[in-house]
């Protein structure tokens, strides 16, 4: 018995090696052979990523796959939308299940670093908030001590609360569940006092998931962290770490430079401004171009195929973030107040 | 942790060879030799070559790809700040204990709900197996019909539908039941009272441990002195008085304390006694009543295996029904109850790592937040491969010799 007992502790601890993957190639060459760019999205994150009845993807994370798709396939429809936990998406990333991660994710040091990925922009400027029924009668997260909090495991948002309450001494009791449904389930069936995550998801949440159209909820004014989400990548590939994140950058130069999803391809046609005509790729009176698209790997027309895929970034916001009650605040452009900046795109 | 520059020579390579030669060897020595058991030794100690070959290639595999991709290996990461709370934790834990006390606190949180479960598990199914073979249609009907509906569920689904019944079905905190003044239930749990630590709490909780020694102890005699003498003692009785009774006298003795700690509602939540959380309740209902069905029929199994002489025999001797059952039929059951059962152990506290789709911290769900805070899976991931490993082998241990210490012995 004992020595069966070793010889599979053996064979066990093989079975733990074999974790090995394929070898992370060039991406761009992996994607354009697959002709289909695969995407990390949110299970359902109303104004992120969220599938429709039709199964068709809505929001600024899946607008954001397009837009690559857009620029790495020359299609913004050959997205592959792979949908994923809080738990699982790094992982999905790291073995080579997706190309890009679009999910809602914050950038953090430990990330970037211990986790092999690069984070290559912020499409989204966040920060944590709670989320409180009314009738609990609450009306600042400083008076949340002994409370019970739901939180979703795998995010920021668990590291991040236990910060406060330590910072704050106060104490708290976290119910810490995998799956989204289920953290929403036993929250609105009273199991927690607070629900807290990023101040977006509970835009969402209050906006989509509550019982009553969110009518009995309300969010605490306490913002607790800083979480700039953007999209992310493998390290070691530089050449797909640059496509992506050029292609959300011309997005916000696009809104800086008045371009947008309807005029994007006139534009490209007849502009005389060289700054539009070298992000569009138009060339000039000596029919030169700018040579943008041959840095990056791709054609020169790619960043009017990305803006031609959902718009550019402020027609992104309107349309996905709008709807949930966020103005644009830190997310405006700099030139407006905001931290949203694309370096000159020369 | 190990040097890469070199690349593939660095550290591996030689073991692979080693374990070549020795593969080859052994081989050699199994074709050769003739003594039949050196010969099947030898067959062993080949393939155990052989995967450590294997093993010690794929690892090499294993950490070069890491080192390729940059994510970060080893097990520094367990001495690290955890920076996350745990809900429930049979030792102390905070915020700024390391993610190697998270896990072990995790997995007493799995022994709990395993060790809990087991025994729970063990009363029912023996309860309902002996039900499923009495007489009384009705009664039977039910204990089957118990046994098919719960084995037909799925384990996970179990766990869901006791804790949506706990957090939906019980009233919240503030209109909690109180059936008896001191004890609430409610969908944030049950709470009751605890004694305050005192002297004459102590004395009676070591009294209680004394007073079980010294009823096994009395039980031993007598039985004993029965097989000598064939005089029945009034055991069962002196066992009650010597467990009730002795830590109740050191209770007096210690000073008789009353001071109870009773939860009041304060707050938030209850303050005061203690609590069972709806997640450990979730996962402990759904896995014993689960596991429960299942040693229900080991149990009938095993009883139908006793021949109906034995139970006739015991009848012409004028013994009563309920002797019958504990003296003949049970002691032999056993047998052939054990091995199937000592399954079901194993598969209960393997279950018990879904236990994270309700929240409950056991040692897959903390070691999951530890692999994605800190990227490290193929750590976390053994670890949690090795911890089971090791709670399965040393349940097997423990049922194998129970399990020959009650073979039939010759007289
Ligand atoms: N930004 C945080 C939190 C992101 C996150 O996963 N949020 C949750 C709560 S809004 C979520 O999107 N869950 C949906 C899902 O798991 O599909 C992080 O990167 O860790």
């Amino acid at each position: 018995m004992f020595r069966s007992g070793a010889i599979w502790a053996v064979a066990a601890l093989a079975v733990v090696g074999s974790v090995s993957a394929a070898y992370a190639g060039p991406t761009l060459d992996a994607v354009k052979k697959a002709d289909v760019l695969k995407c990390g999205v949110n299970t359902g994150l109303g104004g992120f990523s969220i599938a429709d009845s039709t199964g068709k993807w809505t929001g600024l994370d899946a607008d954001v796959c397009r837009a690559i798709a857009a620029v790495a396939l020359g299609d913004a429809n050959k997205v592959k939308f792979v949908p994923l936990s809080a738990q699982q998406r790094f992982t999905a990333l790291q073995n080579g299940e997706i190309d890009v991660l679009s999910r809602n994710s914050t950038w953090t040091l430990q990330r970037d670093t211990k986790l092999g990925l690069n984070f290559t922009n912020v499409t989204f400027y966040d920060g944590q908030g709670f989320m409180v029924p009314k009738k609990l009668n609450v009306k600042s997260a400083k008076e949340l001590n002994g409370a019970t909090i739901c939180v979703q495991t795998g995010t920021t948002t668990e590291l991040n609360l236990a910060d406060y309450f330590r910072a704050n001494s106060m104490q708290f009791k976290p119910v810490v569940i995998e799956q989204q449904q289920e953290v929403l389930g036993a929250f609105f069936a009273g199991r927690c006092d607070v629900y807290t995550t990023d101040r977006s998801g509970l835009a969402s949440t209050l906006k989509n998931d509550a019982p009553n159209g969110g009518a009995d909820y309300m969010v605490l004014p306490e913002i607790i962290s800083k979480e700039p989400l953007g999209p992310a990548v493998r390290q070691g590939d530089e050449q797909w770490t640059d496509i992506v994140k050029y292609s959300v950058y011309a997005l916000i130069q696009a809104e800086e430079s008045g371009i947008t999803q309807a005029n994007v391809e006139d534009l490209a046609k007849t502009s005389k401004d060289p700054a539009v005509q070298g992000l569009l790729g138009t060339p000039n009176a000596e029919g030169k171009t700018s040579g943008n698209g041959e840095a990056l790997g791709v054609d020169e027309a790619w960043a009017v195929r990305a803006i031609k895929a959902a718009g550019n970034y402020s027609e992104i916001y309107d349309r996905n973030i709008k709807p949930l009650g966020l103005e644009r605040g830190i997310n405006a452009l700099w030139s407006q107040g905001g931290l949203m900046y694309s370096p000159p795109l020369r | 942790m190990l040097p890469l520059t070199t690349g593939y020579f660095a550290g591996y390579q030689p073991m692979q060879v080693l374990f070549g030669l020795f593969a080859a060897a052994a081989l050699t020595g199994a074709i050769l030799i003739k003594d039949r058991n050196l010969k099947g030794m030898l067959w062993e100690a080949l393939a155990v070559s052989l995967i450590l070959m294997l093993g010690t290639y794929l690892a090499h595999n294993t950490i070069v790809n890491l080192a390729n991709r940059k994510i970060a290996t080893g097990f520094d990461f367990l001495d690290r700040e955890a920076r996350f709370e745990i809900s429930e934790s049979l030792i102390p834990y905070s915020a700024a204990s390391t993610y190697g006390r998270a896990m072990l606190v995790g997995f007493l949180n799995t022994l709990k709900v395993s060790i809990l479960g087991i025994i729970l598990a063990t009363i029912l199914g023996v309860g309902i197996g002996i039900l499923s073979l009495t007489r009384n249609w009705l009664v039977r009907q039910l204990a089957g019909g118990y046994v098919h509906f719960l084995r037909n569920i799925p384990v996970l689904l179990h766990i869901f539908l006791w804790y949506t019944a706990i957090t939906n079905l019980l009233p919240p905190l503030r209109q909690a039941l109180s059936p008896v003044p001191g004890i609430y239930l409610s969908q944030r749990g049950f709470f009751y009272p605890v004694p305050e630590p005192a002297t004459g709490w102590t004395a009676a909780l070591y009294g209680l441990i004394a007073g079980v020694v010294l009823a096994v102890a009395a039980t031993r005699v007598a039985r004993l002195r029965q097989d000598r003498t064939g005089e029945i003692l009034p055991t069962g009785l002196v066992a009650i008085l010597l467990v009730i009774g002795v830590p109740l006298i050191a209770w007096l003795v210690g000073g008789a304390p009353t001071a109870f700690s009773v939860p009041a509602l304060k707050g938030f939540n209850f303050e005061g006694g203690t609590s069972i959380s709806p997640e450990f309740f979730a996962v402990f209902g759904a896995l014993s009543v689960y596991t429960s069905a299942y040693i229900a029929e080991n149990t009938r199994a095993g009883i139908l295996a006793v021949s109906r002489g034995q139970i006739e025999a015991g009848r012409t001797l004028g013994l009563s029904e309920g002797v019958i059952l504990r003296q003949i039929i049970l002691p032999q059951a056993l047998r052939v109850i054990l091995p199937p059962t000592t399954n079901q152990y194993l598969n209960l506290t393997k279950n018990s790592s879904l236990s994270v789709a309700v929240g409950y911290p056991d040692l897959v769900s903390i070691s999951n937040t530890t692999l994605n805070q800190t990227g490290q899976a193929v750590e976390c991931i053994s670890i949690i491969m090795l911890v089971y490993l090791a709670t399965s082998l040393a349940t097997s241990a423990l049922m194998n010799w129970y399990n020959r210490s009650i073979k039939v012995v010759e007289r």
